[in-house]
């Protein structure tokens, strides 16, 4: 297989539920034309489907940038905003600081992160209170057989 | 099951995808949480929510979901039915209770 070389960048805008979830379609899309394994696109449209979320929810306004190469694909999803203060707690299950009204349309429940370290092969995470998150995941192609 | 005998099973009424009634389903998924959905929901189930807000619809087209389906007499939003027609997903309403949906559809695998 000739790998493909692709980079996608995608604006995400803080609080807007509408457009929320645009950014992970388009990199399942792109991917799915690139013919990636489909149990790869799922991990990777999962895990990029929380990380805007978390932008959409926690933060001012970011993007996600897909990149995909001969090592693996990469998803960086990266914001301004509030940052988070302890990110040992925020990788636990169920710890949230959604409002209720966010809550009340069913996210919040505290797995996005959890959810994400579960899809990726690789994650690394950078923040800082008052300035913003970035989010890093990596991918590895199934071994071929 | 298909959706079409689905439809019949839950007396539900088809508010999008009529052209696609004819999918097999390969299970039920029954959850109004987007994460747990996100992280669990497999390709081809149905989803059983109360949740009517649009965003519901990105989440049954990432994970390729067969249909939505909103108990207890709840509907999708305008915005909702909107992008399932533009994006072709399917959605459902019945006005049986979450519990009587699934119990339904439980009774009636295969
Ligand atoms: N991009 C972000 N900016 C600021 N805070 C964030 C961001 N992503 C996650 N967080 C913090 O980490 C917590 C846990 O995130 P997550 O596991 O995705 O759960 P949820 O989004 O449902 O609250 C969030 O409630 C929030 O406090
Ligand atoms: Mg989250």
């Amino acid at each position: 297989m000739t790998e493909p070389h692709v980079r996608l960048e995608i604006p995400v805008e803080g609080n807007n539920f509408t457009a929320a979830g645009e950014a992970a379609s388009r990199v399942k899309k792109t991917l799915q034309k690139l013919g990636i394994d489909s149990t790869l696109i799922r991990r990777v449209a999962i895990a990029t489907y929380e990380a805007e979320m978390n932008i959409v929810i926690h933060a001012d306004a970011g993007k996600i940038v897909l990149q995909v190469d001969a090592d693996g694909i990469t998803v960086l999803a990266e914001d301004r905003g509030k940052g988070i203060p302890d990110l040992e707690k925020a990788m636990t299950a169920g710890f949230s600081t959604a409002s209720d009204r966010v809550r009340a349309m069913g996210f919040g429940a505290g797995m996005g992160l959890p959810n994400i370290k579960k899809c990726t092969d690789y994650l690394a995470i950078d923040t800082e209170v008052n300035i913003g998150t970035k989010v890093v995941m990596k991918f590895n192609y199934p071994a071929a057989t | 099951m298909t959706l079409n005998e689905l439809v019949k099973v839950i007396e539900a009424t088809v508010v999008t995808g009529h052209e696609k009634l004819d999918t097999t389903i390969t299970g039920v998924y029954v959850s109004d949480l987007l994460s747990d959905v996100i992280g669990h929901a497999r390709e081809g189930q149905v989803w059983l929510t109360i949740q009517t807000h649009v965003n519901v619809v990105a989440v049954a087209l990432l994970l390729n979901l067969a249909a939505i389906v909103f108990t207890a007499g709840t509907g999708p939003e305008a915005e909702t039915i909107a992008k399932a027609q533009t994006e072709g997903a399917v959605l459902l309403t019945t006005k049986l209770s979450t519990f009587e949906t699934a119990g339904r559809l439980y009774l009636n695998q295969q």
